[in-house]
């Protein structure tokens, strides 16, 4: 068990402790939530572990760095990036993916840029968007999200 | 409400469907590479183990939240604030985890509607989608305190500007439109 895991697993421990010293009721309904939301992601949770399995044993990773490592450059990190917004997975999951795709050849800016992309944009719910914000705001909130992200992506690269 | 029940049925039922499809293709071609198999099989059980030491505690952490921190109390203190500080509050209620974009979305309506300031919705929204407290545990446990801690940093530099630059232009765009109808 790596350090990053105990950490999280004492946070999440101490404030459960902590809520249930508070109030007991609340406590117990977040558990409910907790469990519930759990169950609801399990299937996905399955499709990108089987998914990642299938990337790192059959895609060579001159194939993936080809496509999405250092010497695809702009045109790479674009596909990436459009992929994360369009792609509807749990942001939680993503990381892994990121983390395989890392693994097998694909640069960090590219990794950045989907990551930044499938969390900050949301095609999915930008009908609900536009329609509790107005077009203007949310077209204007996902289009310069898209371009932040492809920033970040490349700040990264040259950093990392 | 129901309507969102509803979609959350459909979409879970889509994700098993999905997971039906994957788990074919999987057996498919591991039955056609079975020399991939070892591979396959050890890669899998790595992220599995992996997962399964932090998800249920992030599920957790997303779950006492979502029960303590009330819509209400995120609204009320947001809809005061402004300034550096309105800022800094915007990220901080956005980051903890308290449910997906969608719930995000009518809270910031209704901000809008108290006459909160535009960078700061903008702030919170953008903090909400993509710096979400558990998120960032998974991306430490899964790709590293350097390329978690940079990635955070920069985000927040750049939502702020852009929550800044999106307050500018409908305030820049309103003005003329204000013109606009005066003059007719």
């Amino acid at each position: 068990m790596n350090v990053t895991a105990i950490i999280i697993n004492v946070i999440a421990a101490g404030s459960l402790l902590i809520a249930f010293a508070k109030d007991r009721e609340k406590a117990t309904k977040s558990l409910k939530i907790a469990g519930k939301s759990f169950i609801r992601m399990l299937p996905m949770v399955f499709v990108i572990l089987i998914i990642i399995g299938l990337l790192l044993g059959f895609v060579p990773a001159s194939q993936i760095s080809r496509f999405v490592g250092e010497q695809s450059g702009m045109t790479g990190i674009l596909l990436v990036g459009v992929v994360g917004a369009v792609l509807h997975i749990p942001a939680l999951l993503s990381f892994p993916l990121a983390a395989s795709l890392l693994e097998d050849g694909a640069s960090v800016s590219a990794v950045a840029a989907f990551i930044t992309t499938l969390t900050m944009i949301g095609t999915i719910t930008l009908p609900l968007e536009i329609k509790e914000l107005g077009k203007k705001m949310a077209i204007l909130r996902n289009g310069i999200s898209f371009v932040i992200a492809i920033v970040i992506a490349l700040i990264m690269g040259a950093v990392l | 409400m129901k309507n969102l029940k509803e979609k959350q049925k459909r979409g879970m039922i889509r994700d098993w469907i999905l997971l039906g499809i994957i788990l074919i293709i999987a057996v498919l071609l591991l039955s056609i590479f079975p020399d991939r198999k070892e591979l396959v099989i050890n890669t899998l059980w790595d992220y599995f183990i992996e997962m399964a030491l932090i998800l249920p505690a992030v599920m957790v952490i997303l779950g006492l939240f979502a029960v303590f921190v009330s819509k209400e109390t995120v609204i009320k203190y947001l809809g005061k604030a402004s300034g550096i500080k309105g800022i800094f509050l915007a990220i901080i209620l956005g980051a903890l985890p308290t449910g997906p974009l969608y719930v995000a979305f009518p809270m910031a309506a209704s901000l809008l509607k108290k006459g909160a300031k535009i960078s700061n919705i903008i702030v919170f929204l953008s903090a909400w989608a993509c710096i979400k407290i558990p998120q960032e545990l998974v991306e430490l446990q899964f790709l590293g305190i350097r390329f978690m801690l940079s990635r955070l940093t920069l985000t927040i530099i750049f939502i702020v500007i852009m929550g800044i630059f999106i307050e500018k232009v409908v305030e820049w765009s309103e003005d003329g439109k204000n013109i606009k109808s005066s003059g007719v």
